[in-house]
């Protein structure tokens, strides 16, 4: 059970083969027995999941529930959670309990899901490593010396040791797309405006958006059924039909263009990496798609960008976090300005503070036009470049990650080589582009190998096609992590 | 004129909608604190704004009124004003900046110095902040957060203005037309009109000089006072060799002074960027001709009309014009009368009825005395049923809900006299009574005249036809 697919999971639940409140438990011990080692849970309430379990049996008994009724799944600390401790990896939010449910969180429970509990994450999803949490640091448990990667780390390290069957995550430069890549996962960050940002705690508006993390493209589709949809609540949401992202898993990639940009595969690859990523290229040959060399030639633009623009919008969002209302608040200080600063002080990290300071210094009168502005017509640059690449190509393939999983520590002090990270995620979020990652082999000290999958907007049923495909194909994807075998 | 004063006005009037800018929260005023601040106002984790409708098309329909199609920008875009306050939950407002939803535009106001246009430099959307409570506690501020998120159009002139007679007649054209078209109660009590004046002052023709923003003005008098005050501080500051600085001034009304806030130095740096939490803001061609279509008629094209369709001047279109409503009641009483007598109407509305309204602080919309009911009493003037000093007695009556002109006329028996006989004998008797008046005028003090006319009036209880008594007084009086 605790390796099965999400289909396999509703059979069981739709026969009575097996309970939900069995399923919940099942899982909830795996938890008990792992989580203190690997720390990817921030909030775990076996109370809650089991009474939500008992109310999906009920339902499921009574006949015609979805397919994910019953289904225990983790969410992100970054989605606002009625009942729940909801802290974003923050201090700030240490003790701020969810008054409402995020659209996201609304979704899954509306379709019966039962939630597993909150994972751990980089504080307010800044961070590739998952270390800025205010909850210590979440192990990768492929290795556990290393990072599970970020900032959704927690979620992939509970869905790569089994602890739950799938989680959520958020991805503003790669916080889906990176973690699943070092922990051996599937994940999906969709079109900006697929998946309502209503409930999940804003880093940068304008590139944030929520996707699933799990363990095959076939238990994203599932998962991205639920999650995706329009909500009036996010003025940035898109309204379109309803669709199911399942639909093209079995078609044949006969005939499919898979744009491979020269820029991802230069100076800064590590070579493990791009042996597995090579080996994949040609797999995906193997199955039919045809190659074509293309060019992002503004790609090596995309992370000073991203690190202007993310930051100024996280200078502002983070702003309500001051102390007043709700949150963290300094236990002493001499006025307001003094309250303000201690409260801020001490609530946030230093990942935090140092973007804010960018944030703040970026957006500062006689600096805008230099840094903000200039940043916004890079961005505008990169998402041509993915136009005029779509003209040749239906996917833009490559690595996910320059690296395998490195070791906890051994980047937190250098703040630009964890921000190269994200060199190949980026772009994505900055063009507003759905893109995932797929296992797709082993590198130094056995750590898993992403493949990074770009699509046109809103052709996640197309990228779920090609990954099903290759899934099918190999087996990376049913590789789990050595030493925790149930 | 040894020094000039230019005045340039940003206003803030709330918008009259349900609900706030980007909540669905009431934006009733007066209710208890912070029952009417939804997760959006507070500013909870994850809230997202969205903008409202009714605000947006309200910004239109006042683009459109100062200036046409052509001051709508198709496309506007809502940008954060950052800056830390315990009333301002997300720690920004979200304003317009770089483009505004208007751009452009004028206002045409009246003075003793004639008719003047001041343009518009821009109008845009925004929400208001909370309100801090200093008073009720001790050791520490309450917030209360109603007010936050209330949508604002802040309108702001051009330097345009001279004088603070002219700033005060811009602000009341203004706060005429906001209400005229209906995206503002205008009430300044409550905060829904706010003004804030720029003043400077120059020798005549030379460079703008630098300015002070006065804030805090919330009536037309306080407005008045203010920019006078400060002009003066300014013009005394200059002719003693001194230098003006570039501050933020807080009128004190209690005092009567304006004293400083915070200067140029001590100002906030805003950090505005484009709100990546709402889209730019779009407005269809269609949707424009919507809202222009549902738009009344303007003061401007009534005050033009009035002067040619009912030849009036163009005072007298100005005051009928300064509030929709008596515009409107003008119309429906010229409309219902049976023969055509603008000018007569306007002078009883500008005068009698208005005073009565004033007298009773009362409007339109609470006057019992209908458009038609009102030109039915003139039309008993006209057809020389009553004097028109009777017909005052007569709105009163029908004011306090006596009935019509003609149930109260029956009933105080005021008919008036127009036979000419009856009147010739009163005439006789007044002049047999009053020798000494008839001795006086007869030796060329005319006043002497109107004493007996009062005579004969009083006689008759003010029955008597002015036009007769006169008449026939100065026929006997000759013989």
């Amino acid at each position: 059970m605790l390796n099965a697919p999400l289909k396999e999971l509703a059979t069981a639940l739709a026969q009575k083969k097996i309970s939900s409140v069995e399923l919940t438990r099942l899982f909830l011990n795996r938890i008990e027995k792992l989580n203190p080692a690997l720390n990817a849970f921030i909030t775990v309430d076996a109370h809650k999941s089991l009474a939500q379990a008992r109310t999906a049996d009920e339902r499921i008994a009574r006949g015609g529930a979805q397919p994910l009724a019953g289904i225990p799944v983790a969410h992100k600390d970054i989605f606002v959670t009625r009942g729940w401790l909801t802290t974003c990896g923050s201090k700030i939010l240490s003790n701020f309990t969810g008054p409402y449910d995020a659209h996201v969180i609304e979704r899954f429970n509306d379709a019966g899901a039962v939630i597993l509990g909150k994972t751990n994450m980089d504080e307010f999803a800044m961070g590739s490593s998952t270390e800025t949490s205010f909850y210590g640091p979440v192990r990768n448990p492929w290795g556990q010396a290393y990072v599970p990667g970020g900032s959704s780390g927690g979620s992939a390290a509970a869905v790569a040791a089994r602890m739950a069957p799938a989680a959520t995550g958020t991805d503003t430069g790669g916080s889906i797309r990176q973690p699943a890549a070092l922990s051996g996962l599937s994940g999906l960050k969709p079109t900006y405006g697929l998946v309502s940002r209503y409930g999940m705690i804003a880093f940068a508006s304008s590139l944030d958006q929520g996707g699933p993390i799990a363990k095959s493209a076939e238990d994203l589709a599932l998962l991205l059924n639920v999650m995706a949809g329009f909500d009036a609540r996010d003025s940035t949401s898109v309204e379109r039909a309803r669709e199911d992202y399942a639909r093209d898993l079995e078609k044949p990639l006969a005939g499919l263009r898979i744009g491979v940009p020269k820029e991802h595969f230069g100076e800064g690859l590590a070579a493990d990496v791009g042996k597995a990523v090579e080996a994949a290229l040609k797999e995906l040959e193997k199955l039919g798609a045809k190659r074509v060399t293309i060019a992002l030639p503004n790609s090596g633009l995309s992370v000073p960008a991203y690190y202007v623009i993310a930051p100024a919008e996280a200078s502002s969002n983070l702003s309500r976090f001051d102390g007043v209302r709700y949150g963290h608040r300094a236990n002493e200080y001499r006025d307001l300005a003094d309250m303000y600063f201690r409260t801020r002080a001490e609530g946030f990290g230093a990942e935090v503070r140092r973007r804010i300071l960018i944030g703040t210094y970026v957006l500062s009168h006689g600096y805008y036009d230099a840094y903000y502005l200039k940043a916004q017509k890079i961005r505008r640059l990169i998402a041509n470049d993915f136009v005029e690449a779509f003209k040749h190509c239906d996917v833009v393939v490559g690595p996910t990650a320059p690296t395998v999983a490195f070791k906890i520590g051994a980047k937190a002090a250098d703040p630009v080589q964890m921000y190269l990270n994200d060199i190949y995620t980026i772009p994505a979020n900055l063009a507003g582009l759905p893109g995932m990652s797929i296992p797709c082999g082993f590198g130094r000290d056995d750590l898993p190998v992403g493949l990074h999958i770009v699509g046109n907007y809103f052709s996640e049923a197309k990228m779920l096609n090609v990954a099903h495909q290759y899934q099918k194909a190999t087996d990376w994807h049913k590789r789990e992590p050595a030493g925790i075998r149930p | 004129m040894k020094w000039e004063i230019v005045i340039g006005l940003e206003t803030h009037a709330q918008l009259s909608t349900a609900s706030k800018m980007f909540s669905g929260a009431s934006t009733a005023f007066g209710a208890s604190p912070n029952t009417q601040a939804s997760a959006v106002d507070i500013a909870l984790p994850g809230v997202l704004p969205v903008a409202n409708k009714g605000a947006v098309e309200r910004a239109i329909r006042f683009g459109l009124a100062v200036g046409g199609e052509k001051v709508i920008n198709r496309r506007s875009v809502f940008a954060r004003k950052n800056y830390f306050y315990p009333d301002l939950p997300k720690g920004y407002q979200i304003s317009q900046y770089e483009l505004p939803i208007v751009k452009g535009g004028e206002i045409r106001i009246l003075t003793k110095s004639g008719e003047k246009a001041v343009r518009l430099t821009r109008a845009h959307l925004e929400e208001d902040a909370g309100k801090s409570l200093h008073e009720a506690f001790r050791d520490s501020s309450g917030i209360d957060l109603n007010r936050a998120g209330v949508p604002l159009l802040e309108i702001v002139s051009e330097p345009d203005m001279r004088s603070a007679e002219e700033a005060v007649a811009y602000a009341k054209a203004l706060h005429a037309l906001v209400r005229w078209i209906g995206i503002c109660d205008g009430n300044m009590q409550e905060g829904s009109f706010r003004c804030d004046a720029n003043v400077s002052v120059r020798r005549p023709g030379a460079l703008l000089g630098t300015r002070a923003e006065i804030k805090n003005l919330n009536s037309f008098r306080f407005l008045e006072r203010a920019i006078d005050f400060e002009a003066k501080r300014q013009i005394e500051i200059l002719e003693n060799g001194g230098k003006i600085l570039q501050e933020t001034r807080l009128y004190d009304a209690d005092k009567d002074e304006t004293r400083s806030m915070r200067t140029k130095e001590e100002a906030h740096d805003y950090r505005y960027f484009p709100d990546p939490d709402l889209l730019p803001l779009e407005v269809s061609e269609k949707w424009i001709e919507e809202i222009k279509a549902k738009l009344p008629e303007l003061p401007e094209a009534k005050r033009k009309r009035y002067q040619t369709e009912y030849a009036l001047s163009l005072y007298d279109a100005s005051l009928l014009t300064d509030a929709r409503e008596k515009a409107e009641y003008f119309e429906l009483v010229c409309r219902s009368l049976e023969g055509p007598a603008p000018k007569m109407v306007a002078n009883w509305i500008t005068g009698e009825l208005s005073a009565l309204l004033n007298d009773r602080g009362i409007d339109f919309s609470r006057l019992l005395v209908s458009g038609k009911a009102f030109a039915k009493l003139l039309d008993r003037i006209k057809d020389g049923t009553i004097s028109a000093n009777v017909a005052k007695g007569v709105l009163h009556g029908m004011a306090n809900g006596e009935g019509d002109a003609d149930a109260i006329i029956a009933k105080r028996g005021l008919k008036q006299i127009s036979d000419a006989g009856a009147i010739e004998k009163i005439v006789d008797q007044v002049v047999a009574a009053n020798a000494k008046q008839v001795e006086d005028y007869r030796a060329g003090k005319e006043k002497a005249f109107n004493s007996l006319v009062g005579q004969v009036m009083k006689a008759t209880q003010g029955k008597a036809n002015p036009a007769q008594v006169n008449e026939i007084l100065k026929r006997k009086l000759a013989d």
